[in-house]
C-alpha cells in the first residue's frame, strides 16, 4: 500500500463528472480530500491524499490524466519565497520531515520541495510571511 | 599601549585600519595572544538582526494647503493609526500598531499580517503610503480633513526612533502546558516539545562589551542599513543581573536606544513581522563597531557562544503571571546545536534573531569601515552599568479611591 498526495487540476468541462467515486470504484483507492475550490463553469482544484496499491495509483493517475486533468505532486503547492526568508531558523522545530532544514555550520535554511508533505505547521510558525500554501 | 578613538580614526581615514567580526575575532586572538591582537586590531564589529518591539519612527509630512492640525482628530498610514499629540503634522508611527479593524485574536489565533512595522517598510522600501487624516479644525488650521499619497522622499523628515532594541542577552521560551501557545517568542508547542530563543551569541553587541566600556550616546552604528546613533541606554536597561565570570549577564539585562535617517534605510533590514497570536512587530538590523582600546575589551569581544548562557523560561505560567525563576541554564553553542536539554527531555530549539543576517551585519559594518566610509565616535556618556545602582521595577498597583 501507498499514501500520495496530489494537486488536481481540472478542466470546467470535468468540474460536474464523478470523476472521484470513479477513482473510488474502479481503482480501489481511498481518497480523502484535503481541500477543495470548485466553482461551476470554471476551473476546479481539489488535494487529495490517496491510497492504495502502488500499480493502482498509477493506473488512476493515468486515468485522470488521460481524461484531462493536470496531476501534480503536492509539495509544488508550498512555496518558500527564498528573498523573505530571513533564517531565523523559528520554522525548524515544526518541520519534522526537515523539508526546511538548517546547515548548524552556517546557519543558513533551505527547502526541499521533495520532503515536504504540506502539514502546514511552518505557515503560522514564520514570522516573515516566508512560507505559503499555494491553494 | 592604549589606544584612542582619533587614533583609530586616523588609520580608518589612511585605509590601514584592522576590522574584524566578533566571529572572527575568537580565533584570531586566540592564536595570536590577547597582546598582540590588541595592538594588531583596531575594530571589532558586531551584528543582530531580531524582532524588536519597541521601534517606531517619527515623521514631519509637510503643510498642506490650506494648513491642517493633525492633533487631537485622527490620522492613519496605510490605514494604522499614528500619534499626534505632537505639532501640527509632526507624528509617531508605532511598530506594533495594527489596523482598527485588524480582528485581533477574536479570531484565535489572530494572523496580524499589517501593521506599523510593515508600513515602515514599504516606506523605506521607497512606497506609497496613503495618509489619511481627520481633524477638529482651528482658525489658523482650517482643514478637516486629508486624503493623499505620500513617499519617505517627500516628507521633511522621516526618523527611525526605537526606545529599546539590542537587548543584552534573552529568554529561552517553553510551554509546559498541554496546548499550543501563541508568544512574542513564537509558536510554542505544548509539553516541552520546542524551545525558542532570540539572541545572536558571540555576535550580538552588548555581549562583546558586556560592561558598556565603549558604548554610549553618540556610538555611531549600522542601524536599518543606514548609519544611526545610540541615543543612550533603552527602557528597561537592567546591568545589575547575575553575570558570568567574564562579566557576560546570564539573563535579559542591558538595551540600547537608537536613532537614525530611516531615508538612508534599506528594507532588507528593517523588516515588518507578524507573530501568530501575538501582533506585530519590526526585525531591526544593528551593528555596533567596538573600539579595540586595551586588552580588556578584546577579552570580552573575544566571547563565544559556549561561554554565554541564557535561562529557560515556561511561557505558559512562570512568565504569564511574573513568576520569577528558571528551567535551567543553557548555553547559545548548544541553542545553535538544534537540541537542548530540560527537565531531562530533549527538546528542539529555533532560533527567532537571524544568526545569518547578523553575521551579514557584521561583515557590512567591516567594508564600511575598511573603505573608510564610516568612522568611530567617542561617546559623549557610557551606558549606566552596574555601578549605576539601577534596579528593575515592576509595577505596584495602588487601587484608585472611586470619587461619590
Ligand atoms: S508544510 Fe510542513 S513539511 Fe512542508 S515545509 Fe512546512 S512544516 Fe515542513
Ligand atoms: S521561519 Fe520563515 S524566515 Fe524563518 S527560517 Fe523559516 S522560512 Fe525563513
Amino acid at each position: 500500500m501507498q499514501k500520495k498526495r496530489v494537486v488536481f487540476n481540472y478542466p470546467s468541462h470535468l468540474v460536474d463528472q464523478p470523476v472521484i467515486s470513479k477513482l473510488v470504484k474502479d481503482y480501489d483507492l481511498t481518497v480523502n480530500i484535503l481541500r477543495a475550490r470548485i466553482t461551476p463553469k470554471e476551473e476546479g482544484r481539489l488535494v487529495l491524499e490517496m491510497e492504495g496499491k502502488r500499480s493502482a495509483l498509477e493506473a488512476g493517475f493515468n486515468y485522470m490524466k488521460e481524461i484531462g486533468v493536470d496531476v501534480q505532486p503536492l509539495a509544488q503547492d508550498v512555496k518558500w519565497y527564498e528573498d523573505r526568508c530571513t533564517h531565523c531558523t523559528a520554522c525548524i522545530s515544526v518541520c519534522h520531515p526537515k523539508a526546511l532544514d538548517v546547515d548548524r555550520k552556517t546557519m543558513e535554511v533551505s527547502f526541499k520541495r521533495d520532503k515536504c508533505i504540506a502539514c502546514e505547521l511552518c505557515i503560522p510558525v514564520c514570522p516573515y510571511q516566508a512560507m505559503e500554501i499555494l491553494f | 599601549m592604549a589606544k584612542t578613538i582619533e587614533e583609530i580614526n586616523e588609520k580608518i581615514r589612511k585605509g590601514k585600519a584592522v576590522v574584524l567580526t566578533a566571529e572572527e575575532i575568537i580565533d584570531y586572538a586566540a592564536e595570536k595572544g590577547v597582546k598582540k591582537a590588541t595592538q594588531e586590531v583596531d575594530v571589532v564589529t558586531t551584528g543582530t538582526f531580531g524582532p524588536m518591539c519597541s521601534s517606531g519612527a517619527y515623521f514631519n509630512v509637510g503643510h498642506s494647503k490650506p494648513r491642517i492640525k493633525l492633533g487631537g482628530g485622527k490620522t492613519y498610514l496605510n490605514d494604522i493609526p499614528v500619534y499626534t499629540g505632537l505639532a501640527a503634522v509632526d507624528f509617531f508611527l508605532g511598530a506594533t500598531a495594527m489596523p482598527e479593524d485588524d480582528p485581533r485574536n477574536k479570531i484565535y489565533p489572530g494572523k496580524f499580517s499589517y501593521g506599523g512595522a510593515h508600513v515602515i517598510e514599504e516606506l523605506v522600501a521607497g512606497k506609497d503610503v496613503r495618509l489619511t487624516a481627520t481633524a477638529y479644525g482651528t482658525d489658523c488650521y482650517p482643514r478637516k480633513s486629508l486624503e493623499t499619497y505620500i513617499s519617505l522622499k517627500e516628507m521633511n523628515e522621516a526618523v527611525l526612533f526605537d526606545v529599546r532594541n539590542a537587548y543584552q542577552n534573552y529568554n529561552v521560551a517553553v510551554n509546559l502546558s498541554d496546548r499550543v501557545i501563541y508568544t512574542y517568542m513564537g509558536v510554542l508547542q505544548p509539553k516541552l516539545a520546542n524551545a525558542n530563543y532570540c539572541n545572536a551569541g558571540q555576535l550580538s553587541p552588548l555581549l562583546n562589551d558586556p560592561y558598556y566600556k565603549t558604548i554610549g550616546i553618540g556610538t555611531r552604528i549600522f542601524l536599518g542599513g543606514g548609519v544611526g546613533y545610540v541615543v543612550g541606554s533603552g527602557t528597561q536597561h537592567n546591568p545589575n543581573v547575575a553575570r558570568t565570570e567574564k562579566g557576560v549577564p546570564k539573563m535579559t539585562s542591558g538595551t540600547l536606544s537608537v536613532k537614525g535617517d530611516l531615508k538612508m534605510m534599506s528594507p532588507k533590514w528593517l523588516r515588518g513581522t507578524s507573530y501568530t497570536g501575538y501582533g506585530v512587530t519590526l526585525t531591526v538590523g544593528i551593528g555596533v563597531p567596538i573600539p579595540i582600546l586595551d586588552e580588556e575589551i578584546l577579552k570580552f569581544t573575544m566571547i563565544k557562544d559556549e561561554e554565554i548562557l541564557a535561562q529557560v523560561v515556561d511561557y505558559s505560567d512562570a512568565y504569564p503571571q511574573f513568576i520569577p525563576g528558571s528551567l535551567g541554564e543553557v548555553n547559545y553553542k548548544q541553542l545553535k546545536s538544534g537540541k537542548i536539554t530540560v527537565q531531562g527531555k530533549d527538546v528542539p530549539t529555533s532560533g527567532l534573531s537571524s544568526y545569518v543576517k547578523a553575521g551579514e551585519i557584521a561583515r557590512i559594518l567591516k567594508e564600511w569601515i575598511e573603505a573608510g566610509k564610516f568612522f568611530l565616535t567617542q561617546p559623549v556618556e557610557l551606558l549606566p552599568s552596574v555601578d549605576s545602582g539601577i534596579a528593575f521595577k515592576s509595577l505596584k498597583e495602588r487601587p484608585i479611591k472611586k470619587r461619590h
